[in-house]
């Protein structure tokens, strides 16, 4: 029997979803005798040419992790959804821009600007920049075009489904890859299009262990400045943590080692815009006797921006600062 | 952008207690304020999610008004103290993104104040047309255009 066709890629991420593929362990084993990997960048030796190559629809799943803030992720998130029967957002950079996203409070000149000229550690005194293209005796050489916006991959091209999660934990990778061996193999039916996979209902906190009495703060700290208990609701302790606008899945591993959730696994269901809702959680639970009080607390929120859109400004209403 | 003529798009999230009663007032005074705003009555103003207000700064609106009770006089008790944490908070991540204080503003009008209404709606359009069009759904378009 031929094995299903199988790829993954890596555009505007760290790398971490393709480590977070093999920490299925063993079961990678399985997975072998399932499908054939016919493009995977960080296991496999294929080109662009041999994906070029291949008939449209010939890949049965791509994996496609990372935001898109360049031609060359463009042009490969368009060349993979050509070629792919399943499309995936893997991870939390496909779905909402992740922490590449953040870019997109500069635009591309300014980033240029500060990696190029304005670091201290620099030494670069004749402002040399990289071209995007460069004609050499050989011939042309180019590079890939930075964008001004970092765009997720449903905002690139057609998604038929979202894995989250900064990286997806393994026992969810698991799960989907399950799902969809079973389908491919005509012994189950695949989700339906749109659909969020390897997560659970509800929110973060739903899955955290701490425990949670009245939340009312009247201050916001961070995780470095004090020792917080280790039994109570990191947010009733004044710490900002993203768990209450977070979907479930992960298991609330950050919280259960004394970290606050940061949000990788996206808005839960119904939330739109994840950073208005953490913003419009964490104001109502101020406490203070009177209107004035309460502005003063809010306004010392420290990076409300960084804080509550860490993974998914390219994915909110705004989507990113004004240029 | 050109600001030839320029009339600002304001959205308005009145409460139905207070806000919009004072609007009502204000019509029914015959005192006249410009019709700039776009007024949604909400059941409180601290029913108003930022999530509304990006709403409507990302879809065209040139300035956002929130109003609602007098703290103390909230129908839902402490609504508007919700309200009072929000705004901050969202007025400095709204300056984070790029955009200019005054956009967006947070005013208590009562029933009772249909002068302050029609002054609040004439001085916040005035402060928004010296702004200058804010144009993010344009921006937005300009920026899917350069990378598709």
């Amino acid at each position: 029997m031929s094995k299903a066709k199988f790829a993954m890629y890596w555009a505007a991420a760290c790398g971490g979803c393709s480590i977070a593929v093999l920490e299925i362990k063993e079961k990678v084993l399985e997975f072998a005798e399932h499908f054939d990997i016919v493009f995977w960048p960080v296991a496999t030796d294929f080109k662009y040419k041999d994906v070029e190559g291949y008939e449209d629809g010939f890949i049965d799943l791509c994996l496609f992790n990372g935001a898109v803030r360049n031609s060359e992720n463009e042009y490969v998130a368009k060349l993979l959804r050509q070629k792919s029967k399943v499309m995936v957002a893997f991870g939390a950079c496909a779905t909402m821009g992740g922490i590449p996203g953040l870019a997109n409070i500069s635009t591309a000149q300014e980033i240029k600007d500060l990696v190029y000229t304005q670091e201290p550690s620099l030494d670069n005194p004749d402002k040399v920049y990289p071209q995007e293209t460069l004609t050499v005796p050989e011939g042309e050489l180019e590079l890939p075009k930075l964008y001004d916006t970092v765009k997720t991959l449903a905002q690139t091209v057609d998604v038929d489904y979202f894995i989250p999660g900064c990286a997806p934990e393994a026992h969810q990778i698991w799960a989907v890859l399950e799902v969809v061996m079973a389908a491919l193999e005509g012994k189950g039916e695949l989700p339906p299009k749109g659909s969020i996979l390897g997560v659970a209902p509800k929110t973060c906190c739903d899955e955290c262990k701490r425990v949670k009495e009245e939340k009312k703060v009247s201050g916001f700290r961070r995780i470095w400045e004090f020792i917080p208990d280790p039994e109570q609701c990191l947010l009733e302790q004044g710490v900002v943590c993203v768990g209450p606008a977070t979907r479930a899945g992960c298991g609330a591993r950050c919280t259960s080692v004394g970290m606050t959730c940061r949000g990788c696994y996206g808005p839960p269901e119904g939330v739109i815009d994840q950073g208005a809702k953490m913003l419009s959680t964490l104001a109502s639970i101020i406490d203070a006797p009177t209107p004035e009080q309460i502005a003063e607390i809010a306004a010392t929120m420290p990076d409300p921006l960084g804080t509550f859109y860490r993974f998914s400004l390219p994915s909110s209403m705004l989507r990113r600062a004004r240029i | 952008m050109s600001t030839d003529g320029f009339e600002p798009r304001i959205i308005g999230f009145l409460c139905r207690w207070c806000s919009y009663n004072g609007a009502d007032l204000a019509g029914t005074s015959r005192m006249k304020y410009p019709p700039n705003m776009v007024p949604i009555k909400t059941n409180c103003s601290g029913r108003v999610d930022p999530t509304h207000i990006m709403k409507a700064l990302s879809e065209g609106a040139d300035g956002v008004l929130i109003a609602g009770c007098h703290p103390g006089d909230c129908h839902y008790i402490n609504g508007n103290y919700r309200t009072a944490g929000r705004y901050p908070m969202t007025e400095l991540l709204l300056e984070q993104l790029g955009l200019e204080p005054g956009r967006v503003r947070l005013e208590w009008i009562s029933a009772a104040e249909g002068d302050k209404f029609a002054k609040t709606v004439t001085e916040f359009t005035e402060q928004i047309r010296a702004l200058g069009p804010l144009g993010w759904n344009t921006m937005l378009d300009a920026e899917e255009a350069k990378s598709a």
